[in-house]
Parts: structure tokens; sequence; C-alpha cells
């Protein structure tokens, strides 16, 4: 890169780079022209016995010189090196359409388009049997998904599983390509400041049972259930509790509200686990991939995930 | 002078192998100073501020950079995996940068936003709790300290020196720097620092 902020700094260098060529020109030619007494030791001596003969360089050992001189010389001809001036091949690493980064990275993507235009030609279903296309989403799945969703796609706590058809946002092929697209915010309210932590662990034993979990205290069962109905519980999860699943699902799949009856936990079914959600509320963020994948990665990711539970 | 003085005088030993340094920063260092692209902040690029501060702090304490790069090389392997390629004017507010030379773990330049505060926060707890086969140590430890017991104790007196050498901090800044820290833990800073990483400018960000 070469943008000096005064031309001082070209000049300054240009200068230095030449200065030592030829510097090491005329050490070379002054050692070729210097005596030499072949044979006869210096004078020095070093530890009592160690002494050092007057010989001049092997001729194979002094051409290595020179030639590191003539690579520098056309080396600084063709790349950048010169202080401001770019060299005569126009090589650059990263800057300009031209760079070597930007024709790596088009090269690679037009070697990609045909078959992904051909893939974004196809919906979700047919591609999720195409083995080559699920090969190659597979790769995609696991440079990019995994760290959350786990290599095999069944996710870990917070992270949802992809192989269930249990589903916070929809599962249909559509959703799936537009969650991964434009991401995804799931938020459940904290209710620290609403409930009192009695109610709280009846509505969590509440909630147990509504997956007939027996870990569910019966006494609460119905005060939770009472508590869930007079909160905002159902504002997200619907009046059925099935959440993004249930009746009032086009409002359950904007806050990500999970199917509260299905019996798949996003967390963990501890009574704990689910008394913290409550309490503390979650948060929780799927990326928007499109801009940094393209639509075609994303759209054979989408059918990728779409066959881990088809 | 003759070989053998030149070759016994511990002195004449110093001075040569300074000048030799300094000939070398002079060539290799010195005009880095007056490029554009290299003191020039990116547009966008806006200064830490106190939470993240300290939470580079817990970066630097806790070596992060032994393990993780904060530098995305112009190649296609890269910028695929990790965004694009890291541009001088990132880190003109960086003293020192974080670049690192050592890749045990992924680099880190534009992990802002790749993942959940949430992630984080297991992940930093304990690694394998979100990645099976992950070898990074455990910081569970962030949690349970209050940042402005440690790193964040003289955070008035960091962003002081910072704008003192020429970053753009505002007096807000400062004067609000010990209220922004309040009740944040260690494990909160660093997620606040993270979460900003590689995120200045549109073209720049993988994800907004």
């Amino acid at each position: 890169m070469s943008d000096f902020t005064s031309d001082i700094w070209n000049f300054y260098v240009i200068g230095i780079v030449v200065a030592g060529i030829i510097t090491c020109i005329i050490l070379l030619w002054s050692h070729g022209s210097a005596t030499f007494t072949p044979g006869q030791v210096t004078g020095h001596k070093w530890d009592e016995t160690l002494e050092e003969y007057n010989n001049p360089l092997p001729k194979w050992w002094s051409g290595l010189f020179v030639l590191t001189v003539v690579f520098a010389i056309v080396y600084l001809a063709l790349f950048p090196g010169l202080g401001a001036f770019g060299g005569f091949l126009g090589w650059t690493s990263a800057e300009g359409p031209n760079s070597q980064w930007a024709q790596e990275t088009s090269k690679a993507e037009d070697a990609l388009k045909d078959t992904l235009d051909a893939y974004l030609a196809q919906d979700l279903p047919t591609l999720a049997s195409n083995s080559a296309a699920m090969a190659t989403g597979k790769r995609l799945f696991q440079s990019y998904c995994i760290q959350c969703h786990a290599s095999d796609g069944k996710g870990q706590p917070g992270f949802p599983n992809l192989t269930d058809d249990n589903w916070q946002f929809g599962g249909e092929p559509a959703t799936i390509e537009e969650t991964i697209a434009n991401g995804r915010q799931g938020v459940m309210t904290p209710h620290a400041d609403l409930l009192d932590a009695e109610s709280i662990k009846d509505i969590a034993n509440y909630v147990l049972s509504l997956s007939h979990n027996p870990a569910a205290d019966a006494n609460r069962i119905i005060r939770g259930q009472q508590a869930f109905a007079a909160s905002d519980c159902t504002n997200c999860h619907g009046s059925d509790a099935k959440g993004s699943a249930g009746v009032d699902a086009a409002v359950a799949r904007a806050y990500g509200a999970p199917n509260l009856t299905s019996g798949i936990w996003l967390y963990s079914s501890a009574e704990s686990t689910i008394i913290e959600g409550i309490t503390n509320g979650r948060q929780n963020r799927m990326p928007a991939w499109e801009g940094f994948l393209g639509k075609g990665k994303v759209h054979l990711l989408a059918a990728y995930v779409y066959s881990l539970s088809h | 002078m003759s070989q053998e003085k030149i070759e016994k005088n511990v002195a004449l030993l110093i001075v040569f192998t300074l000048l030799a340094v300094i000939w070398g920063g002079l060539v290799e260092i010195v005009p880095l100073f007056f490029q554009t692209s290299t003191t020039t902040a990116v547009e966008g690029l806006k200064p830490y501020d106190a939470v993240q501060l300290a939470g580079r702090e817990v970066y630097i304490r806790e070596g992060c950079y032994n393990c993780h790069s904060q530098m995305i090389r112009p190649f296609r392997a890269e910028t695929e995996r990790y965004g694009h390629y890291s541009v001088a004017g990132e880190f003109v507010y960086d003293h020192p940068f974080q670049w690192g030379s050592k890749r045990t773990g992924p680099d880190l330049q534009r992990v802002g936003n790749r993942y959940s505060d949430e992630w984080h926060r297991a992940h930093l707890r304990n690694p394998r709790s979100v990645v099976q086969d992950s070898n990074m140590p455990s910081y569970f430890w962030l949690e349970k300290t209050l940042a402005s017991d440690t790193v964040g104790h003289d955070i008035v007196e960091k962003i002081s020196a910072l704008r003192a050498i020429g970053v753009p901090y505002e007096e807000s800044d400062i004067t609000g720097a010990r209220d922004a820290l309040k009740d944040k833990t260690e494990a909160d800073v660093l997620i606040a620092y993270l979460q900003g990483l590689g995120q200045s400018s549109p073209t720049l960000s993988n994800f907004q």
C-alpha cells in the first residue's frame, strides 16, 4: 500500500531500498577485488588454538549473493516495494477488483454459480433428496451452524434441535429459509418484577404438567394454571399453551414462543430451569446469514436443515 | 577499523547492533506512521465504550490473544469462514492492537454479533457445553467477579490516557465510565467487547 501522506516518504523508501541494493553491489565488488592469502592464517587466535584463514568465498557462494541482487531488482520491477511504485504486474493482495483475493474469490464463485443457481430453482423437499446437494449442505452446516446447533443438528441447551418436528418459528420450507436468511430473535419476558416467587413456582409446575411430566407437583398445578391464565403467559404461548404450534401461532412465532405441551425443552425440564426462565426471561438470537453467505448457500442450508427432520 | 577490533570490543558490538536494529525500524516501521490507510480510522469506527474497554482488559489479562488472532488475511479460505479481511484502519483506536499470531482457536476479528450473548455466556462458562470437542479452557469465574473491582477499577484513567493519545472520547465518556460498569461482571464486559469486534462499518461487518 502506498498512500503516503507526503511524497517525501515515497522518496525515503525508494532511497533506502536503492541504497541497500547499491551497498550490496559495492560489497560484492570490493570482496571480488580484495586480496586474499589462501592457506595463510590472519593471525587472530581464539581459545588458544582456534585460527582463521583468509580465503576468498567459494565462487558458487558469491554467485548466490549476486543472484539475490538480481532477484531484488526483478522483484521490485514487477511487484510493489519501491515506494509508491506498484510494479509493472499491477499485483495487489486485496485492493481493487483485480487483486489476488478478488480473483481467487470470484473464480470460486463462478465455479459454484451454476450449481447454486440450479439448486435455487428447486424447492427444498426436492433438494433434500438430492444426495450431492446434501453432501454440500452438510459441509456448509458444519462450517457455520454446528457451533450452536451441534454437528448432528440436535442442538444443545438454549439452541434448538433441528431434527425434530418442533419449531419455534415454523418448520415450513419457506419459513426455515427465512429464518436462516434473516435471523430470528426469540424473547421470553423476565417476570421477576411481575410475579412473586411462589406464583412462578406454581406456573413452572403447571407448565411441567402440560406435557404430563411426572415431576409436576400436583398441589401447585391448579394454582399454576390460574396464574398462567391470569398473567401474560398466553399472550405469547397462546390460549392453548401450544405456542408456535397452537391456535395463536402467528403471534407466538413472532417471539419464538415454544409449544409448552410438546415435552420438548429448549433448556431442560428441570423445575429450577423453568423457574429461571420465567424469572429472568430468555434472549435467543439466530443471526441473519444471507448477507454473509448469499441466497444460494442459504437455500442449500435450508434444504439440509429440512432434510434433518424429513 | 581493523576486523580484530570490531570482533573484540563489546562497546562496538553494542553500537553496531543498535545501528542494525534502528536501520530495520527506519525501513520497516517509520513509513507506516505516514500512510493514510494505517493511520486513519475506517468510516464508522467508534472508540470502545467503557464496558467494552474493560472487556478488552479481561481479554488481555486472560491471554486470549495467545490462542485467538484478530487478523483476517485476504485469502478466500479465511474470508469465507470469518468475513471481510481486516483492514488497518479498523485498529487505529486499539492501543495496542490484539492481532495475535497464533490460532489454536478461531480468529475473532469479526466474531461480533455472530453468536448471541447467551451463547458466549454458556461458552465462557464451559466451552464443551456448546462445542463438544473444544479444547478452550473454562472461564467460569468471570461471572463471579465485578468488573469494577478488577479490570475496571481505573477505567476513568484508562479512557483519559487513551484520549490523551488521540482516541476521540467525549467528556461524557469519562464521567459516565464508572456508572457504565456498575453491576457488570467480567463476563458481561468481555462479551460486550466480543460482540463489538469487527462491526465498525456495514461494508466490513458480517452481521448487523
